[in-house]
C-alpha cells in the first residue's frame, strides 16, 4: 500500500493565483473584526496599525521558486538521511479528491522538525496544492531559513497569546480567510508541539476551533480533516529529546544549529513512513451534535466564545483524529524490540529477545497495530537488522542484549552515570511509546484487574475508571469515553484469549498470564513515576514550591531515591511525565494553584495525593468514596 | 356516498329541500375548468406532441400554443430522462370507491338545510377540496390512490353572515370546518387531519367574491375575502385601480388565503406585502366576529390583533371581509434585464440594490440554471432576423464580453409609475447594475422572466408524465447570508440525493425574488429523475426535509411567504420558541377550545 518515492523528479510547474488577493480579503476583515472585538477605547486607526504589525509578522509569502529550492535541497537530503520515504498512494488520491470539493485541513502528527518539510515535499512531489503551515514563532527567529519557510508556506504564530485579543482575532480571521478561500489545504499540529517521548500528545483544540467555525457559520459546506500519521524509524531528534527531558534545555532554534545538524546526514535514519488518512467530514461528525443555529443570532464577524456543546464536540474531534493518526502509525520491529528490553534492563539472550519479539507480534496484531515486519525475511535476521540500525541504543555481546549505557569516560560521579543510563532508557522508551496506542486499553484494564480488590467487572470497572482519569493527559483517553474504552479493552483481552468474562466476573485464564503481566510491565514506569512524584509531595514539597521549582524538585527527589537504590524507574525523570502528573493532580484537585504576590505556589492536599498515591500502588482499593472526595 | 344519501332520504322526509341544496351544486365554481390532478386550467398543459417537440396548449397564456423547440433536449439533459421511453402517465380519472364514505353529522345537516346555504357531499367536490399542491398531494391523485381522510362535506356561504350561520351550527354540533379559498397552499395546509373523527365541513368562500365598495377618497376597497386574486384585479382596474398584490399564485388564490398565510406579493417594493395592504380585517370565529373599530392608518392598541389572523392559517376563523389599499393603475410600466457573469456579482448588485432603497417594483436574481432553463422555454423564433439578433446578442456576451455561459446569471426587472420616473430609476438601477458588472439584456428577456413565473407552475405535470418530480420552497435570510445559505442548500440537496440512491444528478436552483432592507427571499426549485426508487416521494420528502434543515441553520427563515401548513410545524417550537409557540396556543386556546377549526396547521 506504500509506495516508495524517493527518486522522484523535482520541477514541476507551479501555478499559483489569488494568493495575494487572499491577503487582501483577510486583512480588511480582520480589521473589521478587531475594530468590534477590541473593548479598549482606542481609536481605529492605532487598532488598525496594530493589526498591520501582527499580520505582517504572521503572513505567509508562498513563492515557488523557494519551494522548488527546498525540494531540490530536500530530495538530496532525504536520500542521504532516509532509505526510504513511503506514501500510501490511495490515501493521496483520496485528499486529491477532498481538495477538490472542499476545504482541506491537514493534521499530521508530530515527531520531529522534519514533519512539515516532509508534508510539503511530498504534496510538491504528488503535484498537489501546497498547504499554508500555521508554524511556532521559534521558527521565524531562524534568519534566512525562517523567510525561506514563510515562502514555502509557513505562517507563523506565538506560542502564547491567550490574553491577547487583537492578536487572536488577526489570526482566527487570517486562517479563516485561506480556508474560505480555499486556495490551499492548511495544516497544522493537533499535538501543538513535538512530541518529546514519541507518544501522542493530547490534543490542543484551539486551532481546530477556528477552522471549524467557518462551517458552523455556514461559510463553507464542508470541512475535511485529514489526518496524517508521520512514523519514523529512526527520529533525527532521539537523543536531543532524551536530554531535552532530562533537563538539558534544548538549544534555541537557529540556523548555525541546522547547519551543526549536518553531523546527522551521515548517519542512516532507516525509512519514514507517511499515511494519509481518509478525510473526515466535519459536517457528518456534527450532524445531531452541534446546532449551528445557534449562530444565527450574532453577526458572524464577531468572535464569540464557543458554546459548552460546541466545546466538548471539538474536544470530541480532536481525540478522534489524534486516534486515527495513532492507528496508522507504522511500527517497525523495533519498537516491539525496544517494549521487551525495557522490561529487562539488565539484558536478556538475544534467543530470548527474538522469541519475545515474534510473541508480542502475534499479540500487536491481535490487537490491531499496524506493523511493517518484513515478509519473507527470517525472523533472526530482523531482529539483527534493527539491532544494527539502532546500534547507539543497544549492544549485543556474548549473544546477551542490553542497553547502552553510555561510554564511561574517565571518572564520572554517581550522578553522570545515572544520567547517561537515563538517556538511554528514555530513548529506548520513546520507541516502546510508540505501540502504546495499540495496548493502552487492555494494559489499563490489566492493572485494574491486578489492583482490584475482586474480579468483579464493577469493581475492576471502578479501578480501569480511576485510572484512565490518572492518566488522561499522559495517553489519548478522550474523557467522557471511558466506558467504551473499557468495552473496547475488554473485547480485546477476551479475543486474545487473555480474559474470560464470567457472570459479571472478570477472570484471567491460564494462557493469559504472560500477556497481562507483560502489560502490566508496560505501565510499571508510568505507574511507579505517578507515585514518586506524590511521594515528593507528601515528603519533601514545602508551602512556598513555586511551579518554577517543581520539575528541579521532583527530579533531584528522584535523583535521590535512585541513587539510594530505592527506586529503579528511570523514566520519572522524565519532565514529561513530572508534567502530565502535576497535570493530573491538579485536575483531581489533590494539588491547586495559589497566586501569591506574581508567582504560582502549589498547594498540596497532602491527605488526597497520599491516597492517590496509595490507590495507583494498589495499596488502596478504588472506592467511589475516595473519587467523590477528590 | 349513495348509501349516505339514502340514509338522509330516510331521515328526512323533506327531500325536496335536501335536494334543493344539491341542485345549488350548479354553482359558477372554476372546478369545472381545473385539473384535478394538477395545476391551473385544464386546457392549458405542457406535452411532447408526435413530432417530439414540446408545446403549450390552449389559450390562455402568451406561450399558448407556441411549439418550444429546446424544451426536449433541455429535459433530458437535464433529466436523463427520456421523452420516448420512459412515461409515467397519471390515472384518467378519480376512483370514487378509493374515497371514504362521507361521515355526516346528521344534526348539523338538517341545521344547515334550513339555512338554505349550499352544500353538497359529491365524491369530485370532496376531493378538489382535500388537497393542497404538495407533490405528494398531487402524486397520490395522479396514481388514483386519493386521501387516507377527505372532507365529508362542503359548503358555500355567500356572504359573511352565512359564514356567521355555519360556525355557529358547527359549534353547536361540534363538526370540524376547514375553510378553503383558491386551494393553492403548498404547506398541507388543506390536508384533513386523519385523526379527526368529527364530520369534516369543507367551507368555500369562492362565492364570496364581491367588492363590496371602493372608497376612492381614502384609496381603500372593501373586498369579500373569497375573491380570487385575478378577479379582484380585473375588476378594480375596470375603476382604474388595482391592488399591486401580485402573488405567483394569484390566477387561482383567493384573499382570504392570502391574509390566512401572510401572502407576499412579486410587487411587494412598491405596493408592499399583504400585512401592509390590510387596513381591516373581519373574522368569523368560534366566540364570535373579531373586527376593529375604525379603520385608522395605524393603531397603538397594544400588539395588532390583524396579527393573530394574518398566519392563523385557518386555525382560529374564517376571514370573510378585508379593507384593502387601492391605488391608480400606473401609467407606465416597463420590463428590464440584466445580466451578469456570475451569480455573486448579481447578489451584490441587489444588495445594493436594497441598500440605496431603489428597488424596482419587482427585481430577482435567477441562478444560472435557471437562466439555462428559461433559455430552454423560448418559443421557436418566427424570423430569420430574429434568430440573427439573438446569435449576435449571445456572441457579444459570451465571447466580446467574456461572460461564461454556464456562470452567467440574469436579473428580470420590473418598472411602474409616471414614465419619468420610471425612466429615471431604470436609468439608477442600471447604473448600479454596471457597477457590479451587470450589462442591460433587453426589455424582452424582462419580460419572459415575468411570463414563466406563472406557466413554470404547469411544468412539474409534465415533469411527473416522466418519472420527473419537482417541488419549490422558499426562505429569508439576512443579506450577509445569501450566498452561502444557497450554495449549501444547494449541494445538501445533492449529496442527500446520492445517499438517499437517487440514481440521477438532481436540478437544484434558486433565485433571488424579493429584496428588503435586511435581507432578501430565496426561493428554490428542486427536480430530480425518480426512475429505479421505490417511494419517490418519500425520498423527495427527506432531501427537502433535509434542505429545511440546512436553511435554518444557515440562518434562513421557516417560510417567507409560504406558511408552515403540516409541512413544516415540527420545527415552529424552533423557529419561534417555546414561549413563542405557547403564546399562539393560548390565543387558539381561548378563541377555538373545541377545536372546531381543526385543520391542525401551525401549532
Amino acid at each position: 500500500m506504500f509506495s516508495d518515492f524517493s527518486s522522484w523528479a523535482v520541477g514541476k510547474c507551479w501555478i499559483l493565483s489569488g494568493t495575494e488577493t487572499g491577503c487582501h480579503a483577510c486583512r480588511s476583515r480582520a480589521f473589521q473584526t478587531c475594530s468590534v472585538s477590541q473593548e479598549s477605547g482606542e481609536a481605529p486607526d492605532i487598532i488598525h496599525e496594530e493589526a498591520s504589525v501582527i499580520l505582517e509578522e504572521m503572513a505567509h509569502r508562498l513563492k515557488i521558486s523557494t519551494v522548488r529550492f527546498f525540494a531540490f535541497t530536500l530530495t538530496k537530503a532525504f536520500k542521504t538521511l532516509f532509505q526510504h520515504i513511503c506514501v500510501n498512494e490511495e490515501g493521496i488520491h483520496r485528499l486529491q479528491q477532498a481538495i477538490q470539493e472542499h476545504p482541506v485541513v491537514l493534521l499530521p502528527s508530530h515527531r520531529s522538525y522534519m514533519d512539515f518539510l516532509l508534508m510539503s515535499y511530498i504534496l510538491y512531489t504528488y503535484d498537489l496544492a501546497l498547504p499554508v503551515i500555521a508554524a511556532g514563532m521559534d521558527f521565524m527567529g531562524m534568519k534566512f531559513i525562517g523567510e525561506m519557510l514563510r515562502m514555502s508556506g509557513a505562517f507563523f504564530i506565538r506560542r502564547s497569546f491567550g490574553g491577547d485579543k487583537l492578536y487572536w482575532a488577526v489570526f482566527s480571521e487570517y486562517v479563516k480567510t485561506m480556508l474560505r478561500n480555499g486556495f490551499a489545504p492548511i495544516e497544522f499540529f493537533l499535538e501543538g508541539t513535538r512530541s518529546r517521548t514519541c507518544k501522542s500528545l493530547t490534543p490542543k483544540i484551539g486551532l481546530l476551533n477556528i477552522v471549524m467555525e467557518p462551517f458552523f457559520k455556514g461559510e463553507v459546506f464542508d470541512v475535511h480533516l485529514v489526518p496524517i500519521s508521520i512514523s519514523y524509524e529512526r527520529i533525527l531528534e532521539e537523543s536531543l529529546y532524551a536530554r531535552e527531558l532530562l533537563g538539558v534545555p534544548k538549544p534555541k532554534e537557529s540556523t548555525s544549529g541546522l547547519l551543526k545538524a549536518r553531523r546527522i546526514l551521515s548517519e542512516n535514519y532507516g525509512s519514514i513512513h507517511v499515511y494519509f488518512g481518509q478525510p473526515v467530514s466535519i459536517r457528518s461528525l456534527a450532524q445531531d451534535k452541534v446546532n449551528r443555529c445557534k449562530y444565527n443570532l450574532v453577526p458572524r464577524h464577531i468572535p464569540r466564545k464557543p458554546t459548552k456543546e460546541t466545546q466538548s464536540f471539538v474536544t470530541d474531534t480532536a481525540y478522534r483524529i489524534v486516534r486515527l493518526q495513532e492507528d496508522s502509525m507504522v511500527l517497525k520491529p523495533w519498537v516491539l524490540m525496544a517494549s521487551i528490553l525495557l522490561q529487562n534492563l539488565e539484558g536478556l539472550e538475544l534467543s530470548l529477545l527474538t522469541e519475545q519479539t515474534l510473541w508480542l507480534r502475534g499479540l500487536a496484531q491481535s490487537c490491531g497495530a499496524f506493523l511493517d515486519w518484513p515478509d519473507h525475511t527470517p525472523s533472526a535476521k530482523v531482529v539483527s537488522s534493527s539491532l544494527a540500525l539502532h546500534r547507539g541504543l543497544v549492544c549485543v555481546s556474548g549473544g546477551r542484549v542490553s542497553l547502552v549505557l553510555g561510554e564511561p569516560q574517565g571518572l564520572v560521579t554517581p550522578e553522570e552515570a545515572l544520567f547517561n543510563r537515563a538517556v538511554s532508557v528514555l530513548s529506548c522508551a520513546s520507541y516502546r511509546n510508540q505501540i502504546l496506542h495499540v495496548f493502552i486499553r487492555p494494559a489499563i484494564l490489566a492493572v485494574a484487574i491486578h489492583n482490584a480488590a475482586s474480579s468483579k467487572k464493577d469493581e475492576v470497572f471502578n479501578c480501569f475508571s480511576f485510572l484512565c482519569k490518572m492518566f488522561s493527559d499522559e495517553f489519548i483517553l478522550c474523557p467522557g469515553d471511558t466506558v467504551q474504552d473499557f468495552e473496547e479493552a475488554c473485547y480485546l483481552l477476551v479475543k486474545s484469549g487473555s480474559v474470560q468474562t464470567l457472570q459479571q466476573n472478570i477472570v484471567v485464564t491460564d494462557r493469559g498470564q504472560s500477556t497481562l503481566s507483560f502489560l502490566n510491565g508496560l505501565l510499571e514506569s508510568f505507574l511507579q513515576g505517578y507515585q514518586v512524584v506524590c511521594q515528593y509531595f507528601c515528603e519533601e514539597a514545602c508551602d512556598s514550591l513555586t511551579e518554577k521549582q517543581y520539575i528541579p524538585a521532583v527530579r533531584s527527589f528522584a535523583v535521590k531515591l535512585i541513587l539510594a537504590g530505592n527506586l529503579r524507574c528511570y523514566e520519572v525523570l522524565s519532565s514529561d511525565m513530572q508534567k502530565n502528573a502535576l497535570a493530573a493532580l491538579l485536575r483531581l484537585g489533590a494539588v491547586s494553584k495559589v497566586k501569591v504576590a506574581d508567582q504560582v505556589t502549589l498547594k498540596v492536599n497532602k491527605l488526597a495525593v497520599n491516597s492517590l498515591e496509595d490507590t495507583l500502588g494498589g495499596r488502596l482499593p478504588t472506592q467511589k468514596a475516595v473519587l467523590a472526595r477528590l | 356516498m349513495f348509501v349516505c344519501y339514502g340514509v338522509l332520504v330516510m331521515l328526512h322526509p323533506n327531500i325536496g329541500l335536501l335536494l334543493n341544496g344539491f341542485n345549488e351544486h350548479l354553482l359558477p365554481t372554476r372546478q369545472e375548468i381545473m385539473k384535478w390532478n394538477g395545476w391551473g386550467y385544464s386546457d392549458s398543459k405542457f406535452l411532447f406532441n408526435k413530432k417530439g417537440q414540446a408545446e403549450f396548449t390552449g389559450k390562455r397564456y402568451r406561450l399558448s400554443g407556441m411549439i418550444l423547440p429546446s424544451l426536449q433536449d433541455w429535459f433530458e439533459n437535464t433529466f436523463g430522462a427520456s421523452v420516448k421511453q420512459h412515461k409515467s402517465p397519471a390515472t384518467p380519472s378519480l376512483n370514487a370507491g378509493a374515497l371514504p364514505p362521507a361521515n355526516l353529522n346528521e344534526a348539523f345537516l338538517q341545521d344547515l338545510t334550513a339555512t338554505g346555504i349550499p352544500f353538497s357531499h359529491e365524491a369530485d367536490d370532496r376531493v378538489f377540496r382535500a388537497h393542497g399542491h404538495c407533490l405528494h398531494e398531487i402524486f397520490a391523485l395522479r396514481e388514483g390512490r386519493g386521501f387516507q381522510r377527505v372532507p365529508d362535506m362542503v359548503t358555500w356561504p355567500n356572504c359573511h353572515n352565512d359564514v356567521v350561520k355555519i360556525v355557529e351550527l358547527a359549534c353547536k354540533h361540534n363538526v370540524c370546518v376547514i375553510p378553503y379559498g383558491g386551494g393553492t397552499s403548498v404547506t398541507g395546509a388543506l390536508e384533513c387531519p386523519p385523526e379527526e373523527m368529527r364530520c369534516i365541513v369543507s367551507l368555500d368562500t369562492s362565492q364570496m367574491n364581491r367588492i363590496l365598495w371602493i372608497d376612492e377618497k381614502n384609496l381603500v376597497a372593501r373586498i369579500e375575502a373569497g375573491i380570487i386574486g385575478q378577479d379582484l384585479e380585473r375588476l378594480l382596474n375596470e375603476g382604474g385601480y388595482c391592488t399591486g398584490h401580485e402573488p405567483d399564485s394569484m390566477e387561482f388564490s383567493s384573499l382570504g388565503g392570502w391574509v390566512a398565510t401572510r401572502a407576499s406579493g412579486m410587487k411587494k417594493n412598491v405596493y408592499g406585502n399583504i400585512e401592509d395592504l390590510v387596513v381591516h380585517i373581519k373574522v368569523v370565529t368560534p366566540r364570535g366576529v373579531m373586527e376593529k373599530s375604525c379603520q385608522g392608518p395605524r393603531m397603538s392598541t397594544g400588539p395588532d390583533v390583524h396579527h393573530f389572523i394574518l398566519g392563523s392559517e385557518g386555525t382560529l376563523g374564517v376571514v370573510t371581509e378585508v379593507t384593502m389599499k387601492i391605488r391608480p393603475i400606473p401609467e407606465y410600466r416597463k420590463y428590464g434585464s440584466v445580466v451578469f457573469p456570475n451569480f455573486e456579482a448579481g447578489v451584490a448588485c441587489l444588495r445594493e440594490v436594497a441598500k440605496q432603497r431603489c428597488a424596482p417594483a419587482s427585481i430577482r436574481l435567477m441562478d444560472n440554471e435557471q437562466f439555462q432553463f428559461g433559455h430552454a422555454l423560448k418559443p421557436q423564433v418566427s424570423s430569420i432576423f430574429t434568430s440573427f439578433v439573438e446569435g449576435l446578442k449571445k456572441f457579444y456576451i459570451t465571447k466580446f464580453k467574456g461572460f461564461d455561459p454556464h456562470q452567467l446569471c440574469v436579473a428580470t426587472l420590473l418598472f411602474e409609475g409616471d414614465r419619468e420616473r420610471v425612466l429615471q430609476h431604470e436609468k439608477q438601477v442600471y447604473d448600479i447594475a454596471a457597477k457590479f458588472g451587470g450589462l442591460a439584456a433587453g426589455e424582452d428577456n424582462g419580460q419572459r422572466g415575468y411570463i414563466l413565473t406563472f406557466v413554470i407552475a404547469y411544468l412539474r405535470d409534465l415533469g411527473l408524465d416522466y418519472y420527473v418530480v419537482a417541488e419549490s420552497f422558499e426562505t429569508s435570510v439576512p443579506w450577509d447570508r445569501v450566498l452561502d445559505l444557497c450554495r449549501n442548500v444547494k449541494e445538501r440537496i445533492i449529496r442527500e440525493c446520492k445517499e438517499r440512491g437517487v440514481q440521477f444528478q438532481p436540478l437544484t436552483s434558486c433565485r433571488v425574488t424579493q429584496t428588503y432592507d435586511a435581507g432578501a427571499c430565496v426561493y428554490f426549485y428542486f427536480a430530480f429523475n425518480y426512475r429505479g426508487l421505490a417511494d419517490p416521494v418519500h425520498t423527495y420528502e427527506q432531501v427537502e426535509h433535509a434542505a429545511r434543515d440546512e436553511i435554518l441553520a444557515n440562518g434562513g427563515s421557516l417560510s417567507h411567504h409560504h406558511g408552515v401548513g403540516k409541512l413544516r410545524k415540527e420545527w415552529m417550537k424552533e423557529s419561534i420558541s417555546d414561549v413563542g409557540l405557547g403564546m399562539l396556543r393560548s390565543v387558539k386556546e381561548y378563541v377555538d377550545p373545541d377545536n372546531i377549526f381543526g385543520n391542525r396547521n401551525l401549532l
